[in-house]
């Protein structure tokens, strides 16, 4: 078949996030961003109030990215828990989870529906347990979609999660570190750097294990693997919170700070060099130790291939789409090695996208926020970068521009290992730079008339 | 397993009747959609008509081009249009907005209809969204038709009646002229891997003429004058058995419930449909097409048949028809099923299965993980087939798997779809790598938890 365009004539429009319609949201809603976290707490079953489509649809988006189980729960509204409320189907809903599968903590959030009619969500979970002792815990978290996106579900469930379980007392030899909405493979590395460095710290939220364990003879109810709430309790009294995201003002963080006095250490995504090198100098400060060897050992290589691969990817023009703070750290990252960032877009609305940008020394680039796949793709027509750093929902543009795609981010569901694909450190920036430079190289290779074998 | 749900599951030997058709246990983790969902699959393939989704980012984002729902001309099915619900409307309601997002739409895209759906949110606002899609349908000149899809309305069965209302004030708007005494509708197929083109090429070596397909391959035009033809066939009869009927009662037009899974129903679907013509001729080319068709398949089935002798499978589906085809193709190829599910299968549904399957085939009603985990485990089953949501729960105790659902890339219906799906089994069951899974590394395997 012809291959036909999805959007007829995408140069026609501007995108202007005043526009009546969203085509092509490059959003998805708030609970599927709380889910996330929730599966970075041990023994956490996420439960969604409201009509039980948002919960099946989350849990089918979230499996097509990371194929693992995704047991998520719904209250599952009916007509009439949208006239009467839905506090019944909450109370049998938490006690069933607890018969099937005794977790020590049920993640509530809400969906669009529950936020709307007024339920006192809060006030029902302290009823119950005040009526029933034998329920688990519940955490909850407001997260209506109308007022964000998965982004903001997400950091807004860290800080309910700190702001409901994390203590204060006398200060412990350890830190918090809470790395964003990244991969199970960047959790697993940072895990690693901070074992390197012999840094006690509590790595939040995570869920490298929960979404990317092995193959099992039994099914977990609950997949192993995650923060304790015991853990979560001692967050109150580490030394420091090392947070990631450039965008994030002030972010979950500042809950700590707040409550507990914990400073609030906040720093962009470690991707590239030189972000990397704050972040590990910021963990290795907090540790009290230089850089292990190991590390230093990365980085060199790193800088290696750099000069190795600079020709190619030297002035190539990028658009990058994502998360902001994932969007941001890429424009970075693709500055740092030379490229040109002409388009940095994302779907979600922080405002400071911008502001962040330059502060990474981004210069020059058209900035998107809050903006669909239509206008992205429009943009992306008119402006013809070389390359797109993006999610698989970038692939509709890419392929009717013939621009290459390297996948990055969430969600990346047209390809296999979305969770093992590594983004953060000196090891992560190597492998997303071999991985820009052979994507340029091959089209380049692909599209000549020679076709030589060697570079 | 809850106790609330023990009635809704039974093995096909037991006399008592399983208990079905009703809401799912809050907290039970269900398969199960919502109503949109329902609305959204059926009309989703129309792919030259705009389907706005009026609710919040949500409801849009996670159906959007989700379907291998394949179309010969426009793709506008393949975009996902929404009015993007922000706190302003929950506040002020959303029908300007409304108004406003098919002002922009519809002379940017030129569709020859729209469809509305309506959301949770929208409903729980009380957006008039008929008074829009009126007003709009005046202005544009083309029809705009709301469908009342609000998630929390019911399951997902109410969501295909709601996109069979819809379908209903389409139909009887076209000019029937010109078509003639052997023809067609074909409902409840999508077009998935392109299925609808195989199913019509048979049809048309019967010397049959396909008015319209509701909805795979579906033109607004062609099912304005659907009412034109002859005869309904309902496949997938769950989703579109409403619209049938109302079809025989408003324009006496009858129908069969068929299904083009697998040989044999296939096979019976065709010769129905012949009978239904009462035309030797007919009868004599379905005849040859079933005996062609069935001998370029029958080597390979036979040849794939001997590795998968004996091996267990287990399937979830959305509809019982599904279920039906598969238990019979799956004993075609030499398989037992172990496990039958369905998330909306009606009574007489699971009566039908109790006379197909083994006596101790579990028949389970709107299961969960949990339920299909222990049973696939118990019943050490060698392949578990379902959609994207069922896919972790055998993938992970390290069990193979088959979609048979809307995301999948192949091709199933019809004689060759069989071949396919026979193929499909054999290289997932046949795989090395099931040898290296923990369930296949320790001696033996119980076989008598998690019987109900
Ligand atoms: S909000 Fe309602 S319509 Fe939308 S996905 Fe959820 S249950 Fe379905
Ligand atoms: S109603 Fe809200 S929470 Fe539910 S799917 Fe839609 S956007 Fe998400």
């Amino acid at each position: 078949m012809s291959q036909i365009s999805l959007t007829p004539d995408p140069g026609l429009r501007t995108p202007d996030r005043r526009r009546p319609a969203t085509t092509n949201t490059c959003r998805v809603c708030a609970p599927l961003g709380a889910v996330l976290a929730f599966r970075g707490l041990r023994g956490c079953v996420p439960l969604v109030h409201g009509s039980q489509g948002c919960a099946t649809y989350i849990r089918r988006y979230l499996i097509s990215h990371f194929r693992e189980p995704m047991d998520v729960a719904s209250t599952s509204f009916t007509e009439s828990s949208t006239v009467f409320g839905g506090k019944s189907n909450l109370a049998t809903a938490v006690a069933n989870l607890r018969d099937q599968y005794a977790p020590e903590v049920v993640g509530l959030c809400t969906t669009c529906l529950a936020e709307t009619i007024g339920e006192d969500t809060r006030g029902i979970i302290r009823d119950l347990a005040a009526a029933d002792a034998s329920l688990p815990r519940v955490i909850h978290v407001a997260t209506p979609s109308f007022k964000g996106c998965q982004h903001k579900g997400f950091h807004d469930t860290v800080a309910a999660i700190l702001a409901q379980v994390a203590q204060g007392g006398e200060r412990l030899r350890q830190v918090n570190v809470l790395a964003g909405p990244v991969s199970p493979a960047d959790l697993r590395h940072l895990r690693e750097v901070l074992n390197a460095l012999g840094l006690p710290a509590i790595l939040f939220p995570d869920y490298s294990d929960t979404l990317d364990g092995p193959s099992l003879a039994r099914y977990e109810p609950i997949p192993a693997g995650g923060v304790g709430l015991d853990e979560m309790a001692r967050a109150g009294r580490s030394a420091c919170t090392i947070q990631f995201g450039d965008t994030l003002e002030p972010g979950p963080g500042a809950v700590l700070e707040a409550a507990h006095g914990v400073p609030l250490v906040r720093l962009g995504l470690p991707i590239g060099v030189q972000a990397s090198d704050a972040a590990f100098a910021a963990l290795a400060e907090a540790a009290g130790v230089p850089l292990p060897e190991s590390l230093a050992a990365e980085r060199g290589r790193l800088v290696d291939a750099y000069v190795d691969g600079h020709k190619y990817v030297s002035q190539r023009r990028v658009a990058v789409v994502g998360d902001p703070d994932l969007a941001v750290a890429l424009a970075g990252f693709a500055a740092e090695i030379g490229m040109v960032p002409v388009l940095v877009a994302s779907g979600a609305a922080t405002g400071r996208m911008a502001q962040a940008l330059a502060l990474r020394g981004v210069a020059g680039a058209e900035v998107l926020e809050d903006a669909d796949h239509d206008g992205i793709g429009a943009r992306i027509a008119a402006l013809k970068p070389d390359l797109i750093l993006g999610p698989s929902k970038s692939y509709p543009t890419a392929r009717a521009q013939s621009i290459p795609l390297v996948r990055v981010g969430f969600p990346v569901h047209d390809r296999i290992g979305a969770g093992r694909i590594l983004h953060l450190g000196y090891r992560g920036t190597q492998r997303l730079f071999d991985e820009v430079v052979n994507t340029l190289l091959a089209n380049s290779q692909d599209t000549s008339e020679t076709g030589y074998a060697y570079l | 397993m809850l106790d609330a749900r023990k009635s809704q599951v039974i093995t096909a030997g037991d006399a008592r009747a399983i208990v079905c058709d009703r809401p799912s246990v809050a907290g039970s983790v269900t398969q199960r959609a919502c109503t949109f969902c329902g609305s959204r699959v059926v009309l989703y393939p129309i792919g030259d008509a705009l389907h706005l989704v009026h609710g919040p980012v949500g409801c849009a984002a996670y159906t959007w081009d989700i379907r291998g729902a394949l179309s010969s001309g426009m793709q506008l099915h393949r975009n996902s249009f929404n009015t993007d619900i922000r706190e302003n409307e929950v506040i002020f309601g959303g029908e300007k907005k409304l108004a406003r997002a098919l002002r922009e739409l519809i002379p940017i895209h030129k569709p020859k209809a729209a469809f509305v759906y309506a959301t949770c949110l929208t409903g729980v606002i009380g957006d008039d969204v008929e008074a829009v899609c009126r007003g709009a349908t005046a202005e544009f000149g083309i029809p705009v038709i709301p469908v009342q899809s609000e998630g929390f309305r019911g399951t997902k069965k109410h969501g295909y009646s709601a996109a069979c209302a819809a379908l209903a004030q389409l139909i009887d708007s076209g000019d029937t002229t010109g078509i003639g005494p052997f023809s067609v509708n074909i409902l409840g197929d999508f077009n998935i891997a392109g299925e609808i083109w195989t199913i019509k090429s048979y049809l048309q070596r019967m010397g049959l003429e396909v008015v319209a397909s509701m909805t795979g391959d579906g033109r607004v035009d062609d099912i304005r004058r659907a009412h034109g033809a002859k005869l309904n066939i309902v496949q997938c009869a769950g989703s579109m058995t409403s619209l049938a009927k109302m079809m025989q009662e408003k324009y006496g037009i009858p129908y069969v419930q068929v299904s083009f899974f697998g040989l044999e129903d296939c096979a019976s679907a065709l010769y129905e449909v012949a009978k239904h013509f009462a035309d030797l001729a007919m009868l004599e080319r379905t005849r040859a097409l079933v005996r062609e068709e069935t001998a370029a398949v029958l080597p390979e089935m036979a040849r794939l048949r001997k590795d998968l002798e004996g091996k267990v499978a287990a399937l979830y589906v959305g509809g019982a028809f599904k279920a039906f085809s598969l238990v019979k193709a799956l004993r075609q190829l030499g398989m037992r099923v172990a496990m039958a599910g369905t998330q909306t299968g009606a009574q007489q549904d699971y009566e039908h299965l109790k006379e197909l399957c083994d006596a101790d085939t579990i028949l389970a009603d709107d299961s969960n993980p949990l339920e299909m985990a222990a049973w696939l485990a118990a019943r050490d089953v060698d392949l578990f087939i379902g959609g994207v949501k069922e896919r972790p729960v055998a993938y992970k105790l390290g069990i193979g798997f088959c979609d048979h659902n809307h995301e999948r890339k192949i091709g199933l219906a019809g004689f060759v779809g069989m071949a396919a799906f026979a193929r499909e089994v054999h290289a997932t069951v046949t795989s090395p790598i099931w040898k290296l899974v923990p369930r296949r590394q320790r001696p033996g395997c119980s076989n008598t938890e998690g019987t109900p």
